[in-house]
């Protein structure tokens, strides 16, 4: 069986800052990682791979750097990586993505068999959207299934699979028929350490990078800026709330004196609850 | 399939794991490294500056693509005491050079710059991948290593251990022993953030030009050890590092040693309005040439940090470390164009030609050092002072005759150490530098 899975390599959130004066994201020096949300469909890829045979491509669109994130992904123990890199992309919003994904995939699909799954992430962490796996569900044609929890069984010879998806208010479980797309929810496994055979193909394995053109894609007025109607009006930072650490020298004091000085500290930036400190201490 | 058999394995991706394996992979060999952090770099602190010269004879373009920060036109050395620094300083044009000698850098960047010349070069890099283990035959040979990832072994001719200053493969190999607390020193630095403009009017600098602050004295507290402030870009790193020992028995903390520099007097207006991004603390080997444990063996051998190559005295280091594994690099080469194995006899090959280099001749050049001011605490603290009270006293304009000035100069010094003192002080400190 042929898995696709898409995956956005994304600037690490933990460590990324807007710009104070011009509101824009910070990206210069900031580490990538592979879009966490993506991880968890990529490990239920691999599992059903293991399971049933067949092979797990990776897919990702993003500049000539993301090949980082596709060789992260082999490492893992995909199969296959194909980088889809162009300027034409430059710009896209969800619309333009899920198409240029959508051509992509049919291209591998004629190259390498029709995959009978496509997985994505739940959504990305730095656009948050959740749009680009339904785009790509309806261009391709394919059943669609967000926030799935857990896949229980797949019957290639059938064409069936059976999965449990989570629902407001409760858990759906459900039979749908191949090829699918699913986009997977966080914490329904555990990304696998892969093999040292595998970080050594990873680490030598030539990325299949494709433009534009090589991935068939011919109206590019479909893709990138011009194929994107969303348009950011203005990105800011929230406001800071009003809280602050305060370092308390702990060198050469008894931890009573510790206390004290921590008492103090709260004693005069939270007076309310400096108060109901004391009030709980008095019965002691 | 064949398990695949590697000319060489690298343990890590530092300057010396780097300049091993770039090295090698020039030559032709099939090598991989392994490193265990996310990426090349990530694990690694330094200062940082990177002395050209040694990484000239690995990489003679490297200037075209490196990341460097700004080139040192200036050197500062400062004896401080609590309210005061007593300074040399060398600056000059000479250093604003074609090829300037020595850059300050940001590891990070560097590092993994580094890391793409070694794969470029033709190595294979496994990255997030640490040694657990290395492998031996029946005769103790070491023949490759086990990692911390299913599969494997890992097979080659020649482990090359890169692992830096706590080299736990090394360590439970018995192939050296644990670190002593008074053969390290803990260092812990933060990156300042400043503007551009403000960094270059504020140390008097233009274009790339750089500076450096080598600082000692009572900021140790009587503890052997350094501080330093080094201009990037759009940075300033600062730090200071005592010897572990020294931390451990004075019950002093290294950050409240740091705090305490920053507000110094004289290093204060340097840092104000910066903002703080980045703090790491890191173990140096400062043990100095008595400490260097064994280097080679059959089939394996130490290089940079894992070596113990570091000149506390001349804060070098990165470039022992680039040089040791150029010299492993290409002893290595060496044998396998002779059609010679990897055996410790064919591997001594290494420590003969880093005897020959500056390396070790620097390292024993100044093997009586630590040993001399872990005796002799007060050669930080008293005369930094000293210094102190002598510029004092001879600069302050107050109707005191400069005659009576010289006496109540000589005279706190021979109070403070005595004629004796002084003349021992002299004679200890000349045996041990020359």
């Amino acid at each position: 069986m042929h898995i696709v899975v898409c995956i956005k390599q994304v600037p690490d959130s933990a460590q990324i800052r807007v710009h104070p004066v011009t509101n824009t994201i910070m990206r210069q020096g900031v580490p990538t990682i592979i879009n966490p949300y993506d991880l968890f469909a990529l490990e239920e890829a691999l599992r059903l791979r293991d399971q049933l045979g067949g092979e797990v491509t990776v897919l990702t669109m993003g500049p000539p750097m993301a090949e980082d994130s596709l060789r992260k992904a082999l490492t893992f123990g995909a199969d296959r990586a194909v980088l889809l890199t162009d300027r034409f992309f430059a710009g896209s919003d969800t619309l333009a993505t899920s198409f240029a994904l959508a051509q992509a995939i049919r291209r591998i699909g004629e190259t390498w068999g029709e995959p009978r799954i496509v997985f994505t992430g739940k959504q990305t962490i730095d656009g948050d959207t959740a749009q680009v796996g339904p785009g790509i569900a309806r261009r391709l044609g394919l059943s669609q299934l967000t926030y799935v929890a857990a896949i229980d069984e797949v019957d290639p010879a059938a064409g069936t699979m059976t999965l449990r998806r989570r629902a407001e208010g409760g858990v759906q479980e459900l039979t749908t028929r191949l090829p699918v797309l699913i986009t997977m929810l966080e914490g329904t496994n555990e990304m696998r350490r892969g093999k040292v055979a595998d970080a050594l193909r990873a680490a030598r394995a030539e990325i299949v990078t494709w433009s534009a053109a090589k991935a068939g894609i011919t109206d590019v007025a479909m893709c990138g800026l011009r194929g994107s109607p969303t348009v950011v009006k203005r990105v800011f930072a929230p406001a800071a709330r009003a809280e602050r650490a305060v370092l308390v020298e702990t060198q050469d004091r008894s931890p009573g004196e510790i206390a004290e000085a921590l008492i103090a500290g709260i004693g005069t930036r939270l007076p309310a609850l400096h108060d109901d400190l004391l009030r709980a201490a008095a019965g002691y | 399939m064949e398990q695949e058999r590697f000319d060489a394995i690298v343990v890590g991706a530092g300057p010396s794991g780097n300049a091993a394996a770039y090295t090698m992979a020039r030559e032709g060999l099939n090598v991989l490294q392994l490193e265990r952090g996310e990426y090349p770099g990530s694990k690694n602190v330094q200062g940082a500056i990177l002395y050209a010269d040694a990484l000239e004879r690995i990489i003679p373009d490297f200037r075209d693509d490196a990341p460097l920060e700004r080139h040192v036109v200036e050197q500062r050395v400062w004896m401080m005491d609590d309210a005061s620094h007593t300074g040399m300083h060398y600056r000059s044009d000479g250093f604003n050079e074609e090829r300037p000698n020595r850059y300050t850098i940001i590891r990070a960047q560097f590092d993994r710059w580094f890391s793409r010349k070694v794969r470029e070069a033709g190595a294979t890099v496994l990255c997030e991948t640490t040694v657990t283990e290395l492998l031996r035959d029946g005769r103790g040979k070491v023949i490759g290593v086990l990692t911390d990832r299913h599969g494997g072994p890992l097979l080659a001719d020649v482990v090359v251990l890169a692992e830096g200053v706590n080299g736990l493969v090394g360590q439970r190999a018995g192939l050296r022993p644990e670190l002593r607390p008074h053969d390290v020193a803990l260092a812990v630095k933060e990156m300042h953030f400043l503007p551009q403009e403000v960094i270059e009017s504020r140390f008097n600098l233009a274009g790339d030009e750089g500076v450096v602050i080598e600082a000692m004295g009572t900021i140790t507290r009587g503890m052997t050890g350094t501080a330093f402030l080094y201009t990037n870009r759009e940075s300033i790193s600062v730090g200071i590092g005592c010897m572990v020992g020294d931390f451990a028995e004075r019950k002093v903390s290294p950050y409240a040693l740091l705090d305490a520099f920053k507000s110094h007097p004289s290093i204060r207006p340097l840092l104000a309005d910066s903002e703080v991004r980045e703090y790491a603390a890191h173990l140096i080997p400062e043990g100095g040439y008595k400490a260097i444990p064994q280097l080679t063996g059959d089939g394996w051998l130490a290089v940079g940090d894992a070596g113990h190559f570091v000149n506390a005295v001349h804060r070098e280091g990165s470039n022992l470390a680039m040089t040791s594994g150029r010299v492993a690099g290409e002893t290595v080469a060496w044998l396998k164009r002779r059609r010679e194995p990897c055996t410790a006899a064919g591997l001594a090959e290494y420590r003969r030609r880093l005897e020959a280099s500056f390396v070790m001749k620097d390292m024993r050049k100044y093997r009586g050092i630590p040993a001399l001011l872990h005796r002799n605490r007060h050669l930080l603290d008293l005369y930094p002072r000293l210094a102190s009270q002598a510029a004092q006293t001879w600069l302050r304009v107050d109707g005191v005759d400069k005659r009576t000035k010289e006496n109540q100069i000589l005279g706190s010094l021979r109070r403070a150490r005595g004629l004796r003192g002084l003349m021992g002080d002299a004679f200890r400190l000349a045996r041990a530098w020359r």
